[in-house]
């Protein structure tokens, strides 16, 4: 690894940090939609879904975090995309500098904005009457999975944003990513789906996810969940990664 | 020519987009601290010799020798001793001026990197919008801070590709003037142009590349000695570097 690695990568993510504190708009966008939906299950379907839980914002939650980075991952693919287009990219590539840097500068920028997201969103569920028993050990495990669930989903959002030939492109890809929590346990327990829906639902990676957050929260044992869930993360996150570098290395050559 | 005066050498360069030839044998050198100016219509392939030049692309046959390092074996070292400017202007529309200043010094790892931009705000006359986002400069500022960003830290040797596409004549004239400057302190410059006028005003070298190859080449007055003098003139009239260049071409003056 070049020595100037972490040099040029803290340059690369001061600049693109500074892109989202100058346009808070991007996370007030990614908070939104997730605070709506928490508002809208809570109380208006709430009401009609069991759960077997007497406190629904609890249940609902570990689904609204992962939908708020599933959107937020799609500033990514943005950003990266302008950063192709505009022709900023040939300028760093044509200088001596570490060359990963780039892409890692806006990985990680990805992982404080939304990490953002979360906390402003953890903080309305708060209001909406959220409460949690669990300890310090607890959050932190919550905390890695959502940073892994959120890398895996970046190195995804740097292959839509390095291969998209437009802007709508970039982002249209994070679409299915939003929708999959609702076919999962975030929701609604998957006892009541029909057996097909049901069997996608137990196996897709959300439910574990959700499951081991969910469980992690309320103080509960989280059994193989959470083993299933960071298997899934890492899964994705390696396979995304290696793709992401294919066609980085690709449009850098 | 030495060796050490020699700042581009460029032999048989071959390059083709799948099925696509878009260079056929290109041969050029660049004398260090001349202004080399490449003539081409759009789609010439002119873009494409720079990224080759500068790293950006790999050729698919012939050499390429930039400040002594070969481009396809060291590109490393290539790229320590140039800088871009490419077509689009390559700055941080949300970053300020100074900001985009000081990101540059800092990737390029030299200290003072704020004195550094102060200096480079001051000789574009760029210090009252210094703090301002460059989402809000003109577009005559844009290539100005793009071609103070190509200068951060001294290069021996810019790119220029096409600088002064789309800006207003005023502005065009101003980034001729910064051009010339640059050449005062020994710097070559390697620029791409349709505009023949420009060419006409900075260039020492003049290469006029069509068909996938370099045509003619050489100082403005060797290219105007190319051009048949006419037999019967009422008028003493020296050609123009419009009418050498279409005429080599061969294509119709569109008027």
């Amino acid at each position: 690894m070049n020595k100037y690695f972490f040099n040029d990568m803290g340059v690369m993510l001061g600049r693109s940090m500074r892109h989202i504190l100058r346009s808070m708009d991007t996370i007030i966008t990614v908070t939104i939609m997730p605070i709506a939906f928490m508002l809208l299950f809570v109380y208006v379907f709430g009401g009609a879904i069991q759960t077997g839980t007497d406190n629904y914002v609890n249940y609902l939650l570990p689904g609204i975090l992962l939908i708020s980075i599933a959107s937020g991952i799609s500033y990514t693919a943005y950003r990266l995309f302008l950063d192709k287009q505009r022709g900023i990219f040939e300028r760093f590539f044509s200088m001596p500098i570490t060359r990963s840097s780039v892409l890692w500068g806006h990985v990680l920028t990805s992982l404080v904005s939304n990490a953002i997201s979360v906390v402003v969103i953890i903080l309305v569920a708060l209001l909406m009457g959220f409460r949690s028993s669990a300890g310090l050990l607890s959050w932190l495990a919550v905390a890695g999975i959502l940073a892994l669930f959120t890398l895996a989903l970046t190195w995804i959002a740097a292959i839509a944003g390095l291969s998209a030939k437009s802007v709508d492109g970039a982002s249209a890809f994070s679409y299915p990513l939003i929708f999959l929590p609702f076919i999962s346990s975030a929701f609604v327990p998957t006892e009541s789906m029909p057996t097909f829906v049901r069997a996608f639902a137990e196996n897709q990676p959300v439910t574990s996810i959700v499951d081991a957050i969910r469980a992690l929260l309320s103080c509960k044992p989280v059994g193989n969940d959470i083993w299933i869930a960071l298997a899934w993360c890492l899964g994705i996150l390696v396979v995304a990664y290696v793709f992401a570098m294919l066609v980085y290395k690709h449009k850098a050559a | 020519m030495s060796h050490n005066e020699i700042a581009i050498s460029v032999k048989g360069l071959r390059k083709s987009f799948k099925n696509l030839p878009v260079l056929t044998g290109v041969d050029l050198q660049v004398k260090r601290g001349s202004i080399f100016a490449l003539l081409g219509s759009n789609g010439a392939g002119k873009t494409t010799i720079i990224k080759i030049l500068t790293t950006l692309l790999k050729q698919d046959g012939g050499t390429a020798v930039v400040n002594g390092f070969d481009v396809a074996s060291q590109p490393g070292n290539v790229r320590q001793s140039f800088s871009l400017t490419g077509q689009f202007a390559a700055v941080d529309e949300i970053l300020t001026g100074r900001e985009n200043l000081i990101m540059i010094a800092r990737l390029r790892h030299l200290k003072n990197s704020h004195q550094l931009a102060d200096d480079l705000l001051k000789r574009f006359s760029l210090t009252d919008a210094a703090d301002r986002r460059v989402s809000a400069y003109s577009g005559g500022m844009c290539r100005k801070l793009d071609i103070a960003m190509s200068l951060v830290g001294n290069p021996q040797l810019i790119f220029l590709d096409e600088p002064t596409n789309g800006l207003d004549p005023e502005a065009r004239i101003e980034v001729w003037k910064m051009v010339r400057e640059l050449t005062d302190g020994g710097t070559t410059v390697f620029l791409t142009t349709q505009y023949l006028e420009e060419a006409e005003q900075l260039a020492d070298q003049i290469a006029i590349l069509h068909e996938g190859r370099i045509i003619v080449s050489g100082t403005l007055t060797e290219l105007q000695n190319l051009f048949p003098p006419a037999k019967i003139e009422y008028v003493e009239k020296q050609p123009t570097l419009e009418e050498i260049f279409l005429a080599i071409v061969g294509k119709k003056e569109e008027k």
